[in-house]
């Protein structure tokens, strides 16, 4: 078990940048995952503390030594690929328990230690097995089982569920959680998918071109987006943002139609600043027309189940509200959209990063500067 | 498994065509030549010929040189198979590592491919002259210590190495290939488990060869035996002492100019016979060693 101490670290290939500057710090046993759009540098990242890639400048340190020049196998750190990189002519156990033999742990204390793992993961009766004659859900289980083996201080995970359908990846998530609520070992986790990363994290990173746009919990994150980017990824559907200019003198944002929504707080803000008003859909209603904020025009409304998805245009911009009441409006007919004053956020529109207006959504006492992590 | 099963078109027979001609021009037309030939007694001026029956396969048999030439044969398939293979793979684990350069060398190794046999027994006519380049100083020191037309295993080593590196492009290309279909992540995953790269090598890329490495195995057995008379012709012509005569040469001298048809036609029909039956023990001992995935 590790802290990840990751000091200023630049990636390039050839004259290409993949990551400029990032530094991070990963507590001892926290799970943190690594949230971004592909291409985005996440899995450079992991490779970069993995060693399978050369840091180009700065540093990484595991449990407080530098490893820039250490081989992936002095770092102590196992790692789960995505196609699952198992050994294709090895059994299940000689999967499992390759790293020991390579070790030169002796036989027996291997086969012991990989019946136990192997029946910790739930693979007890398919240990002869080749990798081709499993299920995607139990080669998931091998790969997992050939990190845990090792007891390693890090485990690193390059989007370990993506190849699986919905319903197993559900029940892979819990079973990691659970693997890592047993074993405690610093864990990093790459995705893409916003679910995996809610329900995972201790901690999310999210990460945009290369660099770290926001790190924070879970509901951090989505209470207070630090930039328009953060605020549109996370949440689903996503985040509604409409332009607007700030007027000081009303406390509050002036739409392009003329609309006025009031802020919260107010103080200290710029006045004429172009800015970006965000609404989540879950925070906004459904009301008769003339009694919200502004009145919109529905466009669709998507059946979700539990609740309706309207997607709304207000003066050509798309906007969506989520609603459990079973509107019985057709398309083209115009409503009301309400919301409080506490459920919008403000953006910069120029630099797309968060303006504290004094009061957001759910207002607790964390401090903003923590929350904007170590970017 | 199911099979597609086609009724008979004259647009598939005509397009088969052309394939099956060069096939039966070029294979079976002398292989059925040779094998009339080898029972009968052909005259090399033409008119006619009489019907012998196992007397030439009896006479080539009988013959102290004939077996000799088999063992050399034999030696010479074994050792530039072994060479030309281990040397290969070395190679092209070394170029799949993407080592400093890698891309020249690997045009470069694959060169020899293009270069004919003859070329090459020329060229290395050169490299072992005893009287010019590397052995002419040795030879200086050692007067007489090196001369391909005095000493049989000499003889034998320099057709060896020519034909090995001659093969090596080959085995290289498909080597090189196979290397690169590993997935790279498996790699990495052996690196993470801990495993240096000779390590790896050994426990992980070359289980995943086996299939490619027993389709060599064939092929380079096959070729050595085959197709080895350019080398031959051009840097020993069979010699010292026939030390060099290997069967498909001597098919050669002994048809073309000794103007025996018939016994070069049974000793075609040997060889060929032989080179199935190795084939044959290829598939049936070895291929189950190898791990298809």
């Amino acid at each position: 078990m590790a802290e990840i101490n990751i000091r200023a670290v630049t990636k390039t290939f050839g004259k290409t940048t993949i990551m400029e500057g990032v530094t991070l710090d990963i507590r001892n046993g926290e799970f943190v995952v690594i949230l971004g759009p592909s291409g985005c540098g996440k899995s450079t990242l992991l490779r970069l503390i993995a060693g399978l890639e050369e840091i180009t400048a700065g540093e990484i340190a595991i449990g407080g030594e530098v490893v820039n020049r250490l081989e992936p196998r002095e770092r102590g750190c196992a790692m789960v690929f995505q196609n699952y990189a198992l050994y294709p002519h090895m059994t299940v156990a000689e999967n499992i328990g390759y790293a020991l033999k390579v070790a030169g742990v002796p036989r027996a204390e291997r086969t012991a230690r990989v019946a136990e793992t192997a029946k910790s993961v739930g693979l007890g009766d398919l240990l002869d097995r080749k990798p081709g004659q499993l299920s995607g859900g139990q080669r998931q289980r091998v790969a997992m089982a050939r990190a845990i083996i090792r007891s390693p201080r890090v485990f690193l995970f390059d989007e370990p569920l993506s190849n699986l359908d919905a319903k197993l990846r559900v029940q892979m998530r819990h079973e990691i959680r659970r693997i890592h609520n047993q074993i405690k070992a610093t864990s990093v986790f790459v995705t893409h998918d916003q679910h995996e990363g809610m329900t995972l994290a201790d901690r999310l990173v999210v990460m945009n071109r290369g660099s770290i746009e926001q790190v924070g919990t879970p509901s951090e994150i989505y209470d207070r987006p630090a930039s328009t980017y953060v605020a549109g990824f996370i949440g689903s559907p996503a985040m509604n943002l409409l332009p607007g200019q700030l007027v000081a003198a009303r406390r509050g944002v002036m739409l392009e139609d003329g609309t006025l929504l009031p802020l919260p707080g107010g103080e200290g803000l710029r006045d004429g600043l172009m800015v970006q008003v965000g609404i989540r859909p879950e925070h906004a209603r459904m009301v008769s027309p003339g009694r919200g904020r502004f009145d919109a025009r529905i466009d669709m409304i998507e059946e979700l189940g539990a609740a309706r998805l309207c997607n709304l245009v207000f003066e050509d911009i798309p906007f969506s509200l989520l609603t459990d009441a079973r509107p019985a409006l057709a398309p083209g007919a115009v409503v009301g959209v309400g919301f409080g004053p506490g459920q919008t956020h403000l953006f910069d529109a120029g630099t797309g990063a968060r303006i504290e207006t004094g009061a957001g959504v759910s207002q607790t006492d964390r401090n903003p500067a923590r929350l904007r992590g170590a970017v | 498994m199911r099979r597609a099963c086609f009724k008979f078109s004259w647009i598939a027979a005509a397009l088969l065509a052309p394939q099956l001609l060069i096939i039966f021009v070029f294979f079976y037309w002398p292989s059925a030549q040779a094998l009339y030939w080898a029972f009968t007694l052909e005259q090399p001026w033409g008119g006619g010929n009489t019907w012998v029956g196992l007397e030439n396969f009896r006479k080539v048999l009988s013959d102290p040189y004939y077996w000799s030439s088999v063992r050399v044969s034999v030696i010479y398939a074994l050792a530039t198979t072994v060479l030309a293979m281990s040397m290969a793979l070395t190679l092209a684990v070394f170029v799949d590592r993407q080592l400093a350069g890698y891309r020249a060398y690997r045009v470069a190794i694959i060169w020899p491919y293009a270069v004919a046999a003859p070329a090459v027994g020329l060229a290395f006519q050169f490299v072992f002259n005893p009287g010019a380049g590397i052995f002419s100083y040795i030879n200086a020191v050692a007067p007489g210590w090196w001369d391909l037309s005095r000493y049989p295993w000499q003889a034998v080593t320099a057709i060896v190495i020519a034909g090995a590196w001659k093969q090596v492009a080959y085995s290289f290309i498909f080597f090189l290939a196979a290397l690169q279909s590993i997935p790279r992540s498996l790699t990495e995953a052996a690196a993470m488990d801990g495993a240096r790269p000779l390590r790896r090598v050994l426990d992980l890329q070359l289980p995943l060869l086996t299939p490619t490495f027993f389709f060599l195995l064939v092929i380079n057995i096959t070729d050595s035996f085959t197709d080895s008379f350019g080398i031959v012709d051009t840097l020993t012509g069979g010699g010292p002492f026939r030390a060099t005569d290997l069967m498909v040469y001597r098919i050669y001298a002994d048809g073309f100019r000794g103007f025996d048809y018939s016994g070069a036609a049974a000793q075609s029909i040997i060889l060929m016979l032989l080179v199935m039956a190795l084939t044959f023990v290829q598939f049936r001992y070895v291929e189950r060693r190898v791990h298809y995935t």
